[in-house]
Formats: structure tokens, C-alpha cells, sequence
């Protein structure tokens, strides 16, 4: 049987608490981390995504809470993201009980960072999470610093150098897309599979199940990240599961 | 009591906590003599196999995980940990391993080429024989797997259940009192509580 295709719920965090916004904007309380990571793990998802979007140093302590909490009583795997800069923010995240980290800004400043982080903890833990916005003159540009900046730098060309550096998994998220509920950029996830061997796991605009079936049937992305739709609570993951399995896509069951 | 080898590469907590969840004694150490005396001795591992083997063997580890292994304590191999018990493996250069099982350790390279290396996610195991490290699980059994080395076994009956990516993988190898597994059971949800959870009753 070929892999199954993975349903990662994202938890954007801000001082211990889950938000979600629109377009990386209007933050809006979305519950408590621990709670909803119980609540997707029983209904199986198959990985969390952590994002820690606080800024300031004691965000951070408490984001390693966070995933301590998280690590001890949940046995899926787990990957944090936000804010990581050097091989020792990444070194802290994985012995609070990370599985994978996630580096995005700091990969962009420093794109040696993938390969020295994948040379000391394995490339199975390096995600490269890159934020991206479709140009109007075609392609797609990278954004840093939670979408606020924009690098000039062409997306697809930053996804294979990624690769090359040494990353395990790209994190691709569509800033045109996030938060939207109008579905995945599926042209920037075909090319992103015709160009890198990596899997890719595709992010932002989820908010219907033809959604998701689209991005792993047309898109060809491996796994499919989702907040709004399971934080709302418009879907469960079982629901997910049970309308990509009659449609033919391999799915996890527990 | 399950003794997990620390030989300081790679994030132990997860396979610790996941073994505190579903039995009441476990450590971690690098001392020989602790290793050498475990009742149940767990050998994790991530990263590149060559710099997994060397610390072993800088550690001194490697005469008294054999004499553990000799005695007949059951052993768990877990991802490269797994990959270790195997003669040797051709990543990044050429290393000797445990020994413990036959055959080497070699790239993943799938015949289809739409399949992406690492193989990475959730894939079905499917058991060849019966087993108590697999006692009472489930049909259709998912396991997380995050690897881009195989072991390519030269004993067929030291494979105890295998994966499908392209083509046939091991993914629960043994004999004897010797386990490994290529997946993460401390990653497996259920399944892989199961597994950790059989392993600590095993005896």
C-alpha cells in the first residue's frame, strides 16, 4: 500500500494560546494548545503543526511548555515553528519534545542553517517552511517575518535550493490563500512536485473537503495543513478521512 | 526494566515518555556495565548511521551491548538503531554495524520515481509470522516512518513483517531475543504504544 496521505491540523500559537487569523492578519482566540492537540490526536490526525507566532523572549519559554505538555501525553509526531534562528533554538525545540522543526525567516538569512541543522539532528527534522505570494507578472515571490516582508526571492527557485541544502519536507504556505477557505494555490503545488523530490506538505486555504481532496489529487501534495476548518469546527479529521477515502486517496484510520 | 542506550545523538525524550506511558521503569544511560546488565536494552537512533556507530563505539558500547544482546536480553532497535544491528551500511562512506542481523544498510532508491526519498509519513506493516512484539495489533497496522536508508536483509527469515514503498521494505526485523523496527513506534500513535508496551512484557 503507498503512504497515506497526511491530515496535519496547525495550531498558530501567541503566548500559549491558539489564534487564527486571515492572511496573517486579525488574530482571534482559538482555544488552548494542549486541549485541541488532545482532541485532534483522538480523532486521528496523523502530525501537528505548531506555529509560535510570539515575538518576545518569554513566548518562547512558554511555547517550550507548550510542546513539553504536548510531547508527554501525545505520540504523533510533532513539529514547531516560528521564530527559530540558530541551530540552538532548534536544539531546545527538539529536546522540549519536537519532532521536526520548522525554520523559515532565519533559512532565508542564513540558508547554510538547513544544512547545519540537518547535519547535526537528520534531515528527517528539518522542514524549510516557505511563505509565498503569486506575482502579477507570474511565479511567486518568498515572504519573511510572518508575511510581512517580501525578499524578491522566486519561490520555486528558493523550494529547490532548499532541497539541495539538505531539508526533509517543505512547508508551503500560500499567502494569497491563507485563511481564505477558498481552497489551495494548486498550480504552485503541481510545480512544487514536478520540481523537488521532497515531500511537499501544502498550506493555506483550506475550507471545504473538495479542498483538501484537490490538493493531494491535483496538487499532489502529500500532506494537507488545515487550521481554520478544524479550529472552527466545520470538520472533523474523521470526516476528512472517511470523504478522501471514498474518493480513492490512501488514508490513515485508527 | 527497559534500558535506553544514550549514546548522546538524537532526541531520546520522545522514545523515553512514549515507554514511561506504557510501563513504569525506564532509564537512560551510557554507562557499560548498566548496559551490560539490562534486563531489556532499547538502541534508538536518528541522523546519519556512520556518526550513530562511531559514538557507540567511542562510548565503549559496543562489547556490552554484544554481551547483552549474547545473553539473550530482549533487544530493541529502533529507526537507525534498527539500521545498526545490520553488517554494515553504505551511507556517506562505508561503516560496520552490530552485526547482530545479516545484511547492509543502502540508499532508498524507488523504482518509481514519483516516490519521494525520504519515505516519510504513515504506511501499513504487514506481518509475515506471528510475533509477541506484534501481539494484538490491529489489521492493516499504520506506522510512522521517517527514513531514506533500507535494510537490504540477506536472511528473508529474519524479516518479521515488511512495508510497501515501490518495492518491499523491512520494517520489523529480528531473531531470537533481537528486534528492530525502521519506523518510530514512539511516533505510531496506538500502534506503536502496542508495540513499545509488548516489548516491555516480552519474555
Amino acid at each position: 500500500m503507498p503512504l497515506a496521505k497526511r491530515i496535519i491540523p496547525c495550531l498558530d500559537v501567541d503566548q500559549g494560546r491558539v489564534v487564527k487569523g486571515i492572511q496573517f492578519m486579525d488574530l482571534v482566540d482559538a482555544g488552548d494548545p494542549l486541549e485541541q492537540a488532545h482532541v485532534y490526536n483522538a480523532e486521528g490526525a496523523d502530525e501537528l503543526v505548531f506555529l509560535d507566532i510570539t515575538a518576545t523572549h518569554e513566548g518562547r519559554d512558554i511555547m517550550h511548555d507548550v510542546v513539553r505538555q504536548t510531547a508527554e501525553q501525545i505520540f504523533i509526531p510533532l513539529t514547531v515553528g516560528g521564530g527559530i534562528r540558530t541551530l540552538e533554538d532548534m536544539r531546545k525545540m527538539l529536546h522540549a519534545g519536537a519532532d521536526k522543526v520548522a525554520i523559515n525567516s532565519a533559512a532565508i538569512r542564513t540558508p547554510n542553517l538547513i544544512t547545519e541543522c540537518a547535519e547535526a539532528f537528520g534531515a528527517q527534522c528539518v522542514v524549510v517552511a516557505i511563505d509565498m505570494k503569486r506575482r502579477s507578472q507570474g511565479g511567486w515571490e518568498v515572504y519573511t517575518h510572518g508575511g510581512r516582508r517580501a525578499t524578491g526571492i522566486d519561490g520555486l527557485e528558493w523550494a529547490k535550493e532548499a532541497q539541495s541544502r539538505g531539508a526533509g519536507e517543505l512547508l508551503v504556505t500560500s499567502m494569497d490563500r491563507d485563511g481564505t477557505q477558498i481552497g489551495y494555490d494548486l498550480d504552485l503545488l503541481k510545480r512544487l512536485d514536478d520540481l523537488v523530490q521532497l515531500p511537499v506538505i501544502a498550506s493555506g486555504g483550506a475550507g471545504t473537503l473538495e479542498h483538501l481532496l484537490d490538493a493531494l489529487l491535483i496538487g499532489r501534495a502529500h500532506a494537507v495543513l488545515a487550521a481554520s476548518m478544524f479550529h472552527f469546527k466545520q470538520v472533523t479529521i474523521m470526516q476528512v478521512k472517511q470523504f478522501l477515502h471514498d474518493h480513492g486517496i490512501i488514508v490513515r484510520f485508527i | 526494566m527497559i534500558t535506553i542506550i544514550d549514546y548522546g545523538i538524537g532526541n531520546l525524550h520522545s522514545i523515553e515518555r512514549a515507554f514511561q506511558h506504557v510501563t513504569s521503569e525506564v532509564i537512560r544511560t551510557d554507562d557499560p556495565e548498566a548496559i551490560e546488565q539490562a534486563d531489556r536494552l532499547v538502541l534508538p537512533g536518528v541522523g546519519a548511521f556512520g556518526a550513530c556507530i562511531r559514538e557507540v563505539r567511542k562510548r565503549g558500547l559496543e562489547q556490552p551491548i554484544q554481551k547483552a544482546a549474547a545473553r539473550g536480553v530482549p533487544f530493541l532497535g529502533i529507526c537507525v538503531g534498527m539500521q545498526m544491528l545490520f553488517e554494515s551500511s553504505s551511507e556517506k562512506g562505508w561503516h560496520t554495524g552490530l552485526g547482530l542481523l545479516k545484511g547492509s544498510i543502502e540508499a532508498l532508491k524507488p523504482k518509481n520515481s514519483t516516490l519521494k526519498v525520504p519515505h516519510m509519513g504513515w504506511n501499513v506493516i504487514l506481518p509475515m509470522r506471528l510475533t509477541p512484539l506484534l501481539y494484538k495489533l490491529p489489521e492493516d497496522a499504520n506506522c510512522y516512518f521517517a527514513h531514506s536508508f533500507f535494510a537490504n536483509i540477506t536472511n528473508p527469515q529474519e524479516v518479521i513483517a515488511y512495508t510497501e514503498y515501490g518495492d518491499i521494505l523491512p520494517a520489523v526485523v529480528g531473531r531470537d531475543n533481537i528486534y528492530g523496527v525502521q519506523f518510530h513506534p514512539e511516533k505510531s500513535h496506538d500502534v506503536g504504544l502496542r508495540i513499545l508496551s509488548n516489548f516491555a512484557q516480552l519474555v
